[in-house]
């Protein structure tokens, strides 16, 4: 039996982060909330989680930065990070990947689209 | 007091002064400091147009004719109303031309003609020699008159022998002072700064002298001006003298002569020309010259009559000569400290007239008489001679003296002729002789050289005809008969009546006959021949001065770039022709001159400031092989320069308005590309506060949707989060197209009066659900009366519904209060939303009315609401005439303002 895994939420909006919630909990993640991108770095430290979900634009500190720290710290270097972006552009998204994240969604986004994708980075590789 | 002695020393006195005065101008204007460019000193250097003759004899004259004498005086005033036309034009082309004395000016305009220099200035000469006698007989008379004090007589018969003749001591002492005033050096320009300097005191000297003595007169001799004017009417003798015309004053026509004499005079006499035209330091000096120089004549005139009626009534009839009235008047009340200052004007008057007018002269002789004929001499060989400044400065030295000692000569021919006045005159006329050739030379392109000899010859020999052979002949150095008779008995050429034209004065004859020969010649002769190229190249140069944007090059030849700075080096030595040639070569951005047209030029204008036009056209035609051009060559030329400078206008203009037209299409750009920016900015953040409640929205469904199971509690608080969010965006896309709508201007507005009580009555009632849900108070502070405003009703709901709601947002539940209130303030409606939640920060209060931007507080979390609503706000209310505006502090609190213009 694994140990279930580990989800850090971090996105300022409260309604999203409510139906984030209660997505990964259905899928029996154990997950914790950031609002803001200190709050995030903080409990990536601390709470060592298996996979982040990271929003591109809070207060503080955005995604962006958020998530080159994260790849950058030693400590935190292999969490699994999906960047969550409401615009549309490519270049948050290419930025990101380049940054080290390993996926992306676009707001709105199709729940089973994001379960999915979020339970193909949590796999062991065959 | 008035001993030989004290005369002589305080006479020598007031030289030296003159001398330090002059030296000491100098010494500033070598140092580049010149005390003389101020207009004041170039009105009152003019003055020296006041001699001897202004001193002692317009009283004399206005004892023999009354008002008669004022002609002379009217003229100048007239001829000033026209010098800013005709003087600036003189003015400019002098300078352009590096002028350096009227012949000068005139031989330059036809051609360079070394000819017509040199006859100008014999007649200068000639026509001068009898004022210089006059200024002469003046000082000599009026020496002997205070040295017989305390007796008064009328000057002894002057024909005492030569040693005691006080005359001829004069005629040398001056012609010494002269000489060290004029003659100590060289300068490139002719430029006097001393003398201007010297000659501006005299006529401060002469003017405060004559004041002096008529101010007495009139109020220490009698008892003002109309006790002298009561008493000439009331005696027989002299009431005549009151009447200006027809009576002994004169009738019109010499009225009319005299007074164009004078306006002649006051040009072409060459002191005048020197002071007026060469010694200019800046062409606006003559602005203020054109009313301080009357002003000037009208104060040294004010007590001739005076004076005149005065001596008249005091001394009997034949008893004193009237010339010399501001003497003897004082001295026969034995005041001799002004007699004694009456004197020294009169010396002052004298001395200056002599110095500038020997100057004047020695200058043209040396110039343009006697340089021209020896360069051309080859047996002098001066082509090869190193230096001449040595012999310029001799041939001008000696030139002073032989003036003044034939001053002196015609002083002792012809000196007991007339009176002083009448004399004066006679070279007034024959500096009137200048007139038709110069003044027509600057307005006549079609006057020729020859047409200006023609006209010259001609007047000067009528007027020597008519005006000084009478002279010698009344004083019996010529037979009387000749007056009586004519010529070898010939009747018809009597020189005072000539062709039987009798009953003129003889002034006002000479002047009509020298006239009409002088123009008649001139014009004649002018239209026999066309102008030669070089007469042609220098009409236009004179003529059309004033639109000429530089000066024209006309010339084509062969010359090498040492010759011609050997040629200079000759006549203004090694370093200044090195420095000249120097600041050439950097003027035009080169190593070393190159020999073309412009040096030529250059070398030509450097000369002809030391040797004069024409000699120095000489010395450059020697070093350099000229080809002549044609007439039409230079005719092209000139019309090519003309159309060019045309043209060129034409494209500096149009490059200017195509650098404005550049400058204004890079600003419009910028702001396009700025709006450019703006608009991506805008579309980029809406659309991300778009889909964030659409995330919301999809997410929450497709869990409803995809778990049926789901508790009731959860089912009820994922709808109502579907149910706000879908409001939140609802509200958002109204307020982006809101946004939209105004910054593109495609609001309509609908106006219409408004009560802001019931807009205020329907807002608390529209927000009531908010502001009960967070249990906050809203108070409601109205005067009974509140005057209408003229607005868009919908839309100041819609601001109304914002501040309130915004109020509402921040503030703490349970404890929150809102209050909002109205009332009138200076022409508008007022109203406040008051709250008292955590309020605004200082670097908030204004951000917030932008697009997009909210105060939010990082602990709370993210505000509700899109950052829109302030900034729509803002847009409604200005568009309505009023202000929106914030008042808070932190924690204290926020008081939201706008407000809107009364209605009518």
């Amino acid at each position: 039996m694994t140990t279930p895994r580990k989800v850090l939420i971090a996105d300022d909006e409260p309604n999203i982060v409510t139906s984030l919630e209660f997505l990964m909990k259905g899928c029996d993640f154990e997950v914790r909330v950031a609002r803001d991108g200190e709050e995030a770095m903080r409990l990536a430290q601390d709470f060592q989680p298996d996979l982040l979900l990271l929003d591109v634009m809070m207060p503080v500190c955005d995604g962006l930065e958020v998530c080159r720290r994260i790849r950058g710290n030693p400590a935190t270097r292999g969490i699994r990070i999906v960047i969550l972006t409401a615009h549309g552009r490519e270049t948050d998204v290419a930025r990101g990947l380049a940054l080290g994240a390993d996926a992306y969604i676009t707001k709105p986004f199709s729940n089973k689209e994001l379960v999915a994708k979020v339970r193909s980075l949590l796999q062991p590789a065959p | 007091m008035l001993g030989t002695s004290v005369v002589i020393l305080v006479s020598f006195a007031y030289l030296g002064l003159l001398f330090a005065i002059a030296y000491y101008a100098d010494q500033r204007a070598d140092a580049g400091r010149s005390v003389i460019a101020s207009p004041y000193i170039y009105s009152l250097s003019l003055a020296v147009y006041a001699t001897a003759w202004t001193f002692y004899g317009s009283v004399g004259r206005a004892a023999d004719n009354g008002v008669g004498f004022l002609p002379i005086y009217i003229g100048p005033t007239l001829m000033i109303a026209l010098w800013w036309v005709v003087m600036r034009k003189i003015v400019r082309i002098s300078k352009q031309n590096r002028i350096t004395s009227l012949a000068d000016f005139i031989a330059s305009r036809y051609g360079k003609s070394a000819l017509l220099g040199g006859m100008v200035t014999v007649i200068a000469v000639v026509g001068i020699l009898p004022y210089i006698s006059l200024q002469l007989k003046a000082v000599s008379s009026s020496f002997t008159t205070v040295l017989q004090y305390p007796e008064i007589a009328a000057p002894a018969a002057l024909h005492v022998s030569l040693p005691q003749d006080t005359a001829l001591y004069v005629a040398l002492i001056l012609a010494a002072f002269t000489i060290l005033f004029g003659t100590r050096h060289l300068d490139a320009a002719e430029h006097h700064e001393g003398m201007v300097a010297a000659i501006a005191f005299e006529s401060v000297v002469k003017l405060v002298a004559f004041l002096a003595v008529g101010a007495w007169v009139t109020w220490g001799l009698y008892n003002g001006f109309g006790d002298i004017f009561e008493r000439t009417a009331a005696d027989a003798q002299l009431k005549p003298m009151l009447t200006p015309f027809g009576g002994v004053g004169g009738d019109y026509s010499s009225w009319i002569w005299l007074t164009i004499l004078s306006m002649l005079a006051i040009m072409f006499l060459p002191r005048q020309f020197q002071v007026t035209v060469i010694e200019n330091k800046d062409e606006k000096h003559l602005r203020k010259a054109i009313w301080l120089f009357p002003l000037y004549m009208l104060a040294i005139n004010v007590f001739v009559l005076p004076i005149a009626f005065g001596g008249l009534l005091h001394f009997p009839r034949g008893t004193a000569d009237a010339d010399a009235f501001v003497l003897t008047l004082p001295m026969s009340q034995k005041q001799e400290l002004l007699a004694l200052v009456v004197f020294i004007g009169g010396l002052s008057a004298a001395t200056g007239m002599v110095i500038v007018e020997t100057i004047a002269l020695s200058t043209m002789v040396c110039n343009d008489l006697v340089m021209p004929v020896l360069l051309r001499l080859r047996g002098l060989g001066l082509n090869q001679r190193k230096d001449l400044t040595g012999l310029l400065l001799g041939i001008r030295r000696g030139a002073i003296v032989l003036i003044l000692l034939l001053g002196y000569v015609y002083f002792k021919i012809a000196g007991e002729a007339y009176a002083l006045v009448a004399t004066g005159l006679i070279s007034f006329a024959a500096v009137a002789q200048f007139a038709p050739a110069a003044l027509g030379g600057i307005f006549w392109k079609g006057a020729t050289r020859r047409g200006a000899l023609a006209g010259l010859a001609a007047g000067f020999g009528v007027w020597f005809y008519t005006l000084l052979l009478p002279a010698f002949a009344r004083s019996q150095w010529l037979p009387a008969g000749l007056l009586e008779h004519g010529p070898f008995g010939i009747e018809f050429l009597k020189p005072l009546a000539l062709f039987g034209v009798s009953g003129l004065d003889q002034l006002t004859h000479a002047m009509i006959w020298s006239m009409v020969a002088n123009i008649g010649a001139y014009v004649g002769v002018s239209l026999l021949h066309a102008p030669s190229a070089e007469e042609h190249r220098q009409a236009s140069l004179f003529v059309d001065v004033f639109t000429w944007p530089g000066e024209a090059r006309f010339w084509r030849g062969t010359a090498s770039s040492p010759s011609l700075f050997n040629l200079l080096a000759r006549f203004v030595g090694l370093k200044a022709a090195s420095e000249a040639f120097r600041d050439y070569a950097r003027a035009h951005g080169v190593e070393r001159p190159e020999a073309d047209a412009d040096l030529v030029h250059f070398v030509e204008k450097q000369l002809a400031g030391v040797l004069g036009a024409a000699s120095a056209h000489i010395m450059v035609a020697s070093v350099v092989k000229e080809e002549a051009l044609t007439l039409e060559e230079v005719r092209t030329m000139l019309d090519e320069a003309s159309q060019i400078v045309v043209y060129s206008h034409r494209l500096e203009q149009k490059s200017q308005e195509l650098e404005r037209a550049s400058q204004e299409l890079r600003e419009a750009n910028a702001r396009l590309t700025e709006l450019d920016r703006m608009k991506d900015e805008f579309v980029s953040t809406v659309s991300h506060e778009l889909r964030t409640p659409l995330t919301s929205i999809r997410s929450f469904t497709e869990i409803l949707h995809d778990n049926p199971q789901l508790s009731l509690a959860e089912r009820e608080r994922f709808l109502g989060i579907v149910i706000k969010e879908t409001e939140r965006l609802t509200r958002l896309i109204g307020q982006v197209l809101d946004v939209s709508r105004l910054e593109s201007g495609r609001v309509e507005w609908h106006e219409s009066l408004i009560d802001m009580r019931e807009v205020i009555e329907d807002t608390a009632a529209s927000t009531s659900q908010l502001f009960r849900e967070r249990n906050v108070r809203l108070e409601r502070n109205l005067p009974s009366r509140v005057p209408k405003v003229r607005a868009d009703l919908d839309r100041i709901v819609q601001v109304v519904v914002n501040l309130l709601s915004n109020a509402v947002k921040f503030i703490e539940p349970e404890r929150g209060r809102v209050e909002i209130a109205v009332a009138e303030d200076h022409g508008f409606l007022r109203v406040d939303v008051r709250d008292n939640g955590p309020g605004i920060s200082a670097e908030h209060q204004e951000i917030i009315f932008h697009k997009f931007r909210q105060a939010g507080d990082p602990l709370t979390g993210k505000p509700q609401g899109s950052g829109l609503g302030l900034y729509i706000s803002r847009r409604i209310i200005e568009h309505s005439g009023g202000r929106i505006w914030v008042s808070s502090r932190l924690g204290d609190g926020a008081c939201f303002s706008f407000t809107l213009p009364l209605a009518g």
